[in-house]
């Protein structure tokens, strides 16, 4: 076997890799009712996702969504647990196992429905030339043609902020 | 479908991020607590995000739209997180507890 062949099977063996995480850990969050090792599925999940980016020859979102999501989303989730209890002291009472299994199927009937139109579906050729996405592109781009939805974004942030410290500044009041 | 070259493939990113897509829903549905709900919703947001990225590297003329849709999607997503918190920290003020089923009093 080649020396590229060899390599090729490698990169494929290390994107099982990432998938396999990325599934685990959304199975972990999904399914432990403890929500503090929820929260730490959540963040294998985000790696696995994370690895996934860079096949797709992105290795800077790959950084974002390692500094992102679980740099900043998931210890903020650590945060609120901190604060409002895991769920964890209290027994989860036990599920009804009719809603349970008719909500498995209605998600599974969905998601098989998705699945059958993704592949199904008759995509348009891949385009012969591509521009290339490096982070200098990106920069140029959300700068010149998504300068609105840029700065849209940023008004967002603003809101979600202002929204967060007005919402939890009632209880302080009180004390 | 050739199996040593399932990442150079479209079809394989897609089924991915249906898949974490479909994991989210259900997650959704089977918590009780408001932030398992959070946790499935960004599982539903990374399936998404999986899905502008393959179609930003496969198919699209300019490989920078997909992930700056991406980019985002990661924006809406750290916003609706602050904003479903400080919500919990309030729900859990007054009702000393984050199961979803607390708050039904409010219903119309």
């Amino acid at each position: 076997m080649p020396v590229s062949d060899l390599m090729q099977l490698a990169a494929e063996l290390i994107f099982l890799g990432s998938v396999a995480t990325a599934f685990v850990g959304a199975a972990i969050a999904i399914f432990n009712p403890i929500l503090i090792r929820g929260i730490a599925g959540l963040a294998l999940s985000f790696l696995g996702v994370a690895g996934i980016y860079y096949f797709l020859s992105s290795p800077f979102l790959t950084f974002m969504q390692v500094l992102i999501y679980i740099g900043a989303i998931c210890v903020t989730l650590v945060f609120a647990v901190m604060l409002a209890g895991n769920g964890a002291e209290k027994k989860p009472e036990k599920r009804k196992p009719l809603p349970t299994l008719m909500a498995a199927l209605a998600c599974s009937a969905f998601t098989g429905f998705l699945l059958y139109a993704a592949l199904t579906a008759q995509w348009k050729a891949a385009p012969s030339t591509q521009l290339d996405g490096s982070p200098g592109r990106i920069g140029e781009a959300f700068l010149s043609t998504y300068s609105m939805s840029f700065e849209l974004i940023s008004v967002v942030l603003v809101v979600a902020m202002i929204g967060a410290l007005l919402l939890s500044r009632d209880g302080r009041d009180k004390q | 479908m050739n199996f040593i070259h399932l990442s150079l493939q479209l079809e394989t990113y897609l089924v991915i991020g249906t898949l974490l897509f479909g994991l989210g829903l259900l997650g959704m549905v089977l918590h009780r607590t408001f932030i398992g709900m959070l946790i499935a919703s960004e599982i539903v947001l990374s399936g998404a995000s999986i899905n502008f990225m393959a179609f930003g590297h496969f198919l699209a003329d300019d490989r920078t739209t997909g992930q700056i849709a991406t980019l985002f999607i990661m924006a809406i997503a750290a916003a609706e997180a602050v904003i479903a918190l400080s919500i919990i920290v309030v729900v859990y003020r007054s009702y000393r507890t984050i199961d979803t089923d607390a708050p039904a009093e409010h219903q119309g």
